[in-house]
């Protein structure tokens, strides 16, 4: 720490983002962080990008991390700065995204006054981060950030607070350098290899095995994906990705049976439901995976890796647990099946993908769409288009999301060969994550082709960020699927609730064109079959913002689906397969 | 729901054997609707808003708090022990030691009551007051009890006891007729038997 502090606190912290390797903030100025933006101002190392709500600042820095692997910076002020980032902190805190959020604070000697614009931050974000800060001195400045980063990103990544009083940034403070370590936070990166040999005997073992993987393997970077294509290869083993998964695993590749889950693949689910071992590898048995807990996978073995000591036996039990860093583990799995010669079981493989294929031939995402002109445009077809078309695109491609049917849509019909190119709001479920997200990653990866699949019920929700695509001349396109309903909501209506559909309905919605228009974007629309290519064409080919506003069959449902409550193989399946009825239940009511 | 059909599905084997699950995360060994009680140790760093941390988790997540205590016990005072008496299911135990294990001013966390012999103490103030029989009566029980008086009234007596939190509940429910008026505990401190430490 040096003796003599001679830069103001607002300096010495853009010092530590820079030391950091921060190159872009995401956020909005007001009177607690003015020192802060002054200090911006007068430097060069670090870009700021204005938004235009705060909780959009917390999306674009998630898209932004979950595009590079790096952390997302997000700065904003106090009271409702702090307060408006909470949904986006939360959100990251679900999904594992690792994002530093500095919120301006009223001097330390106000605190507790209910001055202006106070509120109690690291009270508030206490629950929503995966630690905070309170700076009440000038020499814990440094540290705090520094810190910060290191626990944003060690471990189980999630968001982190640094909570800064006006008078800590206006006041003189020493500048520390970034130190290795942490005195109490030490998560375990390296896999047991007593655990690794359980794992490899319980696999070779296996005559029907399943390997089922999530965000972790996104989150240990692309060299866990790697392995993770190595182990299957390997091995022949089916392969399935939670919604937060996809993109880890070529979707392409045949041993790839889908997204399993709530809204996944029969053949995902019912290998799931029928494999005698089961390996997990950075996925948590959410509800949405699981289905009902007592009916989850009773026959098989099961092998859980994670990074989190709690994620495992937190729903299910399991028989072997491998605490670690999925690449780390995955690297030891491929070394020790390489090293262990002990047969398999090869003719039960077989057996067991004849089964698998037999269920992969009920085409569970099958769907009808009419071709004849003037045909409504189905949902699925829609992304399909979007899927194909962009193929003849000669750039990266990211795919952000909302939350509701077209998420799981495009989940379904959108095949993601790499990591790191989906980004969507998996365990917390926000509306209005997909524009700013994309934001994010467009400002990461300037020369790539990023797109928003929206509702036209979620974007509404942080549809203000189209300013900030302006501003920053952001290409971001938005491709909305208008059925102009909340369709999930009006799904669950007309499944769990006699066809009431309280609420649901859309009514008075804007016109999208003449408001992509209002934010010197491109709007166009496609009302009928014969227009979706033309428009789809259009919008990649024009390169600055446009909302693609998609007219959709409003009454298309989403399948799959297990309903709440029921099994994996209680699922039910859509119109295209005729056959009894339903498998929704009771219990699954007062489930989410 | 006409149009929507329910799939069969493949052989469904019935799972048989119990879990045996690695050797670090604890076993699961319990049939999971067994309740037991667990005394935990937390040795923290001693930092602002540690505490609402530790009880925003158990309550955040539904967990159950019998008794907790916390002080400094460093010198300097860097570190503080937290000790927690909850109950559970063996899964919902599990999940408590590691959901409190991944909070980030957190050095250890110990189940006492798992890891080998432990004493537990809580040290209570009682106060009991009347006159007459019922007077004399505390007294020669408080005697029994070994607590001490530590101030006294013609009309009352402070009782100061310390043990385990049963012994602790067999004296004030024997106080309760003898003119019980105010009682104050300090919650469970506990420590392992022998020379394991935390």
């Amino acid at each position: 720490m040096s003796a003599d502090p001679a830069h103001s606190g607002a300096e010495v912290l853009l010092r530590a983002l820079k030391d950091q390797g921060v190159e872009v903030i995401f956020g909005y100025p007001g009177g607690a962080v003015l020192p802060i933006y002054d200090a911006l101002f007068q430097q060069n190392a670090i870009r700021h990008v204005l938004v235009r709500h705060e909780q959009g600042a917390v999306h674009a820095a998630e898209g932004y991390a979950r595009s590079t692997g790096k952390v997302g910076v997000v700065l904003v002020t106090s009271g409702p700065g702090a307060t408006n980032a909470v949904t986006g902190l939360t959100d990251a805190l679900m999904d594992s995204i690792p994002v530093v959020c500095l919120t301006g604070q009223v001097p330390t000697h106000l605190i507790g006054n209910d001055a202006f614009q106070e509120a109690d931050t690291t009270g508030i974000t206490r629950p929503a981060t995966k630690h905070n800060y309170l700076v009440k001195r000038p020499e814990d400045l440094a540290r705090a950030v520094h810190e910060a980063f290191y626990v944003a990103q060690s471990g189980r990544p999630g968001p982190v607070v640094i909570d800064l009083p006006k008078d800590i940034v206006i006041g003189k403070a020493p500048y520390a350098p970034p130190a290795s370590g942490h005195r109490s936070y030490r998560p375990q990166t390296e896999p047991d290899h007593g655990q690794i040999a359980k794992a490899i005997a319980l696999l070779k073992q296996a005559k029907r095995p399943m390997i089922y993987t999530g965000g972790g393997v996104i989150n240990a970077g692309p060299v866990a994906s790697a392995a993770l294509t190595q182990l299957v290869r390997m091995t022949g083993f089916p392969i399935t990705n939670t919604l937060m998964g996809l993109g880890a695993y070529p979707a392409s590749d045949p041993q790839f049976l889908g997204m399993l889950g709530m809204h996944g693949t029969y053949e995902a689910n019912l290998a799931m439901h029928g494999c005698d071992v089961l390996l997990a590898i950075g996925a948590r048995f959410d509800d949405r995976v699981t289905g009902r807990l007592n009916a989850f996978s009773q026959g098989s073995k099961k092998i859980h890796a994670d990074i989190d000591p709690s994620s495992i036996n937190k729903n299910v039990p399991v028989d072997v647990a491998v605490v670690g860093d999925a690449g780390r583990t995955l690297e030891a799995l491929v070394a020790a099946w390489q090293a262990d010669p002990t047969p398999f079981d090869r003719p039960a493989l077989t057996a067991w993908w004849r089964q698998i294929d037999a269920w992969r031939a009920k085409e569970s995402l099958r769907f009808t769409q009419d071709m004849k002109p003037g045909s409504v445009i189905k949902p699925q077809h829609a992304i399909r288009r979007l899927y194909e078309l962009t193929r003849a695109v000669q750039k990266d491609i990211f795919i952000t999301t909302e939350v509701g049917q077209h998420q799981m849509w495009a989940a379904q019909h959108f095949r993601f060969e790499q990591p790191n190119r989906w980004m969507t709001s998996g365990g917390l479920g926000t509306m209005g994550y997909g524009l700013p997200a994309a934001m994010g990653v467009q400002i990461a990866h300037p020369d790539a082709l990023v797109i928003d699949i929206a509702g036209e019920a979620s974007v509404l929700m942080n549809i203000q960020e189209m300013g900030t695509l302006a501003q920053y001349r952001l290409p971001v396109k938005v491709f909305i699927l208008n059925n102009q309903y909340m369709g999930m909501v009006r799904q669950w209506q007309e499944l769990l609730h006699g066809g009431r559909y309280s609420e649901s309905y859309s009514a008075a919605l804007p016109d999208f064109v003449k408001l992509a228009d209002s934010f010197h974007a491109v709007g166009l629309r496609a009302e009928s079959i014969d227009q979706l290519d033309d428009v789809i064409r259009e919008m990649l080919a024009i390169d600055r913002a446009v909302i693609a506003d998609i007219a959709v069959d409003p009454k298309e449902n989403c399948f799959p689906m297990i309903p709440s409550g029921a099994a994996h193989n209680e699922m039910i399946l859509g119109a295209e397969h005729e056959g009894e009825a339903a498998g929704i239940i009771d219990e699954g009511l007062v489930l989410v | 729901m006409a149009g929507l059909s329910r799939p069969s599905g493949g052989p469904l084997p019935r799972r048989m054997a119990g879990t045996t699950a690695g050797h670090d995360v604890e076993p699961t060994h319990m049939p999971d609707t067994t309740l037991r009680s667990a005394t935990i140790a937390v040795l923290v760093e001693n930092e602002p808003g540690i505490l609402a941390r530790v009880v925003g988790l158990f309550s955040g997540r539904g967990y159950n708090i019998d008794s907790l205590t916390v002080a400094a016990v460093e010198s300097g005072g860097a570190r503080s022990r937290i000790n927690i008496v909850t109950s559970g299911t063996e899964m919902v135990i599990q999940q408590i030691k590691a959901q409190l294990d991944r909070l980030v001013p957190v050095h250890r966390v110990a189940d006492l009551s798992l890891e080998g012999p432990h004493i537990a103490r809580e040290m209570a103030l009682i106060k009991v007051t009347g006159v007459g029989e019922k007077r004399v009566e505390a007294l020669r029980i408080a005697d029994a009890f070994r607590a001490r008086v530590i101030d006294a009234t013609h009309e009352s007596f402070v009782f100061e006891l310390t043990g385990g939190t049963d012994k602790l509940d067999a004296f004030i429910d024997l106080m309760r007729h003898l003119g019980l008026a105010e009682v104050s505990r300090t919650g469970v401190a506990a420590i392992a038997r022998g020379v394991r430490t935390i």
